[in-house]
């Protein structure tokens, strides 16, 4: 009973936001759509809802099905999308097993809310500039960007890889002048895959995972910006058991094995 | 009469719940924030901007749709009715692919007059335009529907040409249609955000639309777009309860 | 073809069209001449192609076939706007979002005069029709006597040559229809155009019109001055309209065989003929009336109905007939419906001509 109405409490905001005129806001990452399912699937232990970032997206799936192989009878259940969404979701009751954060500072929310402990960071992602593969503004370092002819595209400061974007082009000491701040990073990869920009700065995990639709270009100040990905299972997880040996499969040497192949520095 | 009352909650409750979960204390000082003013004026002129461009290209369309029969009228119906059942993304993604750099026309437009849409107020001014015309052109073509032929057939005995008919008898005969259409058509545009968003992308002056402010305000500071949500349906609801005052209670 | 009534020594006819007008199941096909001044009633019953043969002149309903010319000039050629014609609407259709003023003052507008030009001629039209104070009034505010003066000035103030009045008292009560009729009557005699006038009671054809046009089914079937049409009318439709008893027989000196009965006359005639007589001229009698045997037959009585002051007897027998008598001669002779009764008309009241 009281499992429920936690559930109409996290559906209430998410419906308000919806009708108060963000209801276009849907982005398209494959897998954030599902983002209201897993909720009304979690109450048995047999089942095992991970929130996890866009970012994780390919990767996570595959582990997924890694670990209901090795568990059989057990249902993973994936809601990708921005950080700091899942985040609130997760404060505001949502019933999730495991989170897995694109930055320490939306775990933080989670673990100053005292809904998680003790996180672990399992990988570390990095920022690369990424170019159509013509390269038409014939970019190959990040100074490159600062030439006002050159259209920049970057992640919104509010979300993650737009903060370590910042932090990056500060520790160069360089001004960029974007023409858009996108909403999330795919969005950001999208807009250099049509082309409608010249380079943008995203993950190198998101750089790979656009195939050859991107020319990835690594640059040395990226070191100052690298990104944790913290992951830790919920102090309020309906499936405690789960969420521990999901986050141990993370951890193992196999889930590191699939996160680096995916464009993830080892932590 | 309970289904009303329903039907009335369903509508009104989100608004209450903003209301109940707004920050009044931090109110004026979020409000006074030069970004956020910013983003409303930008809103509003876009939207009426968008407004007027529907206008301009949905009423002929309307006409067209309601008064002249061609081969194809049914699917050119059908397809001006895409924008409202497309996502709003993937409606800005075609639009890139037509009128990106890179785009069909977009290209041509780029070399041939240095015009490029994508991450410009003219490009919001398009994305808004293009989900908001079906409300517009449905609603129009409803009205003249209904409009009775003859007074155009009298009008014309009275020596006016079709443009004369189309203006001083047409129009005024069918202005409350118009007037729901373009009312329906700027509540659309302003609430704009998937499409905005992926054509013309984010940023703060330019582009920034109050709906894309209270997006990336969701990811930091939920309190911050609570703010900025009333703030946008308080403007709304004002401008459009004055212009109901005007308009429908006259007509 | 028509002779002109009021001015038979002008030359060619103003206008001169030949309709026809295709549709399936139907079609129009009638030839009208007018000269200027001339008031011409299409007059038939519904769904004979009156109005679509006043939406052909006006160019609203494009013609099959045929063509019309108005002062020696092709008129059929020429779009809607640009012909010099003026309509009044069965509904007047006045535009609802203009005040009566601008309703008038729409057409000179269109004819390229300034603002304030056109608004000077509507007023002075609004003056003709008695309507000068209620110049700023919505058509929503006006009666519809009202609404059909301000019609009739609109379309009086494009100075037509050819004026178009699709059944222009049809949706007025009777009390307005009278005071309408005779008002609608003088500013016919004052235009100097060709009238055509459309409509479906025989009053306001008598009345208003110098020549009538019978309609039946997409054709002529009678036209010629009202009291020609009135006194000989040449089908039932026409016959019920002007109120007499129609009968097509054959005619032998003066005397008329229609199938049983044989009716004296007094025209000298022969051959195939029309004889009319109007219901009043009836007789009926319970008994067989002493006697020639003519101008007499045996009848059954259909039905009884009040007729104006009379009573009209429907009857049924060798010929159908109308017979208006006394509400008296009713009581008199005990007359119920389905008796038989002896009918006999005077022979100084049937008239008879050529068919």
């Amino acid at each position: 009973m009281l499992r429920r109405l936690t559930r109409w409490a996290v559906a209430a905001p998410v419906a308000l936001a919806l009708v108060s005129g963000l209801s276009a806001c849907g982005s398209d990452e494959p897998g954030t759509s599902a983002s209201a399912s897993p909720a009304a699937s979690s109450a048995s232990s047999s089942a095992l809802t991970v929130f996890a970032a866009a970012s994780l997206t390919e990767t996570f799936t595959e582990l997924g099905k890694t670990f209901e192989a090795a568990n059989p009878g057990v249902k993973v259940t994936f809601n990708f999308g921005s950080s700091a969404t899942l985040a609130q979701q997760i404060t505001q009751g949502a019933p999730a097993d495991v989170f897995a954060a694109a930055s320490p500072a939306t775990m933080k929310t989670v673990t100053d809310a005292s809904m998680a402990a003790a996180p672990t960071t399992f990988v570390r992602n990095k920022l690369e500039i990424a170019v159509p593969p013509d390269n038409p503004a014939k970019v190959d370092e990040l100074k490159d960007l600062t030439d006002s002819k050159v259209k920049v595209a970057l992640c919104a400061e509010q979300v993650p890889c737009g903060a370590a974007a910042i932090k990056a082009l500060d520790a160069a000491g360089l001004k960029v002048t974007p023409v858009t701040l996108e909403q999330d990073v795919k969005a950001t990869l999208t807009k250099v895959e049509l082309g409608e920009v010249d380079a943008a700065l995203v993950y190198k995990t998101d750089v790979l995972s656009a195939g050859g639709k991107v020319t990835g270009i690594d640059f040395p100040e990226a070191d100052k910006a690298i990104n944790d990905y913290p992951i830790a299972p919920l102090t309020k997880a309906p499936a405690p058991d789960l969420a521990k040996k999901f986050v141990d499969l993370v951890l193992s040497q196999q889930g590191k094995d699939v996160l680096v192949k995916a464009g993830f520095e080892a932590a | 009469m309970v289904l009303a009352v329903v039907g009335m909650a369903f509508l009104v409750l989100p608004l209450a719940g903003l209301l109940v979960r707004a920050p009044w204390s931090t109110m004026p000082e979020r409000l006074a924030e030069p970004q956020v003013l910013e983003a409303l004026r930008l809103s509003l002129v876009t939207a009426t901007i968008a407004t007027a461009v529907c206008l301009v290209l949905g009423v002929p369309l309307a006409w067209l749709l309601a008064r002249v029969s061609f081969p194809g009228r049914r699917l050119v119906r059908a397809l001006v009715t895409i924008p409202l059942v497309l996502p709003p993304v993937v409606g800005g993604v075609a639009l890139l692919l037509v009128l990106g750099r890179r785009g069909l026309v977009g290209q041509w437009l780029e070399s041939a007059f240095g015009i490029s849409l994508p991450f410009t107020t003219a490009g919001v001014v398009v994305a808004e335009a293009f989900v908001a015309m079906p409300f517009l052109v449905i609603s129009v073509e409803g009205a003249l529907r209904a409009a009775d032929l003859r007074y155009e057939e009298a009008a014309a005995t009275l020596g006016a040409s079709r443009w004369v008919v189309f203006r001083r008898v047409t129009m005024p005969l069918i202005a409350p249609g118009i007037v729901a259409g373009a009312v329906l058509c700027w509540a659309r545009a302003l609430g704009e955000f998937g499409a905005t968003i992926t054509f013309a992308g984010n940023f703060p002056g330019r582009t920034q639309t109050m709906p894309l402010a209270v997006y990336l305000a969701l990811e930091t500071e939920p309190d911050a777009a609570i703010v900025l949500s009333l703030l946008l349906l308080l403007v709304s609801v004002a401008i459009l309860a004055g212009l109901r005052d005007r308009w429908v209670t006259s007509a | 073809m028509s002779e002109s009534e009021r001015d038979p020594g002008r030359g060619l006819p103003q206008l001169r069209a030949h309709l026809v007008v295709e549709r399936p199941r139907f079609r129009l096909d009638i030839e009208l001449a007018a000269d200027a001044g001339q008031v011409i009633a299409l007059l038939g019953p519904n769904g004979a192609g009156k109005t679509t043969a006043l939406r052909a002149l006006a160019g609203l309903t494009p013609l099959s076939g045929g063509h019309i010319t108005l002062d020696g000039g092709a008129l059929h050629t020429l779009p809607v706007e640009r012909r010099p014609i003026g309509v009044v609407f069965q509904d007047y259709l006045l535009f609802p979002h203009l005040s009566a003023l601008d309703n008038v003052a729409f057409g000179p507008r269109c004819q390229g005069a300034s603002k304030h030009d056109a608004r000077r001629t509507a007023g002075a039209w609004l003056e003709r029709v008695g309507l000068a104070e209620h110049a700023a009034d919505r058509p929503r505010q006006l009666s519809g006597g009202q609404a059909q003066r301000v019609a009739l000035a609109r379309a009086l103030a494009v100075e037509p040559r050819l004026l178009l009045l699709d059944e222009p008292l049809a949706a007025l009560d009777a009390h307005t229809r009278l005071e309408i009729r005779s008002r609608l009557r003088r500013h016919l005699g004052d235009f100097d155009g060709a009238t055509i006038l459309v409509t479906h009671d025989p009053l306001d054809a008598m009345v208003l019109a110098d020549h009538l046009v019978v309609i039946e089914n997409g054709a002529v079937v009678q036209q010629g001055p009202p009291a020609e049409v009135a006194r000989r009318p040449r089908t039932d439709y026409v016959a019920r309209l002007v109120g007499l008893n129609l009968y097509r027989g054959v005619a032998d000196e003066q005397q008329v065989t229609v199938g049983d009965v044989i009716f004296s006359v007094t025209e000298r005639i022969h051959g195939p003929v029309f004889i009319a007589f109007p219901p009043s001229a009836v007789a009926l009698f319970r008994t067989r009336p002493d006697g020639t045997p003519r101008n007499l037959w045996q009848a059954r009585i259909e039905g009884i109905e009040r007729h104006g002051d009379n009573v009209r007897v429907h009857l049924e027998g060798p010929i159908t007939a109308a017979a208006d008598i006394t509400p008296a001669a009713v009581a008199d002779l005990d007359l119920t419906a389905g008796q038989q009764v002896w009918a006999a008309v005077k022979a100084t009241e049937t008239h008879a001509y050529p068919a």
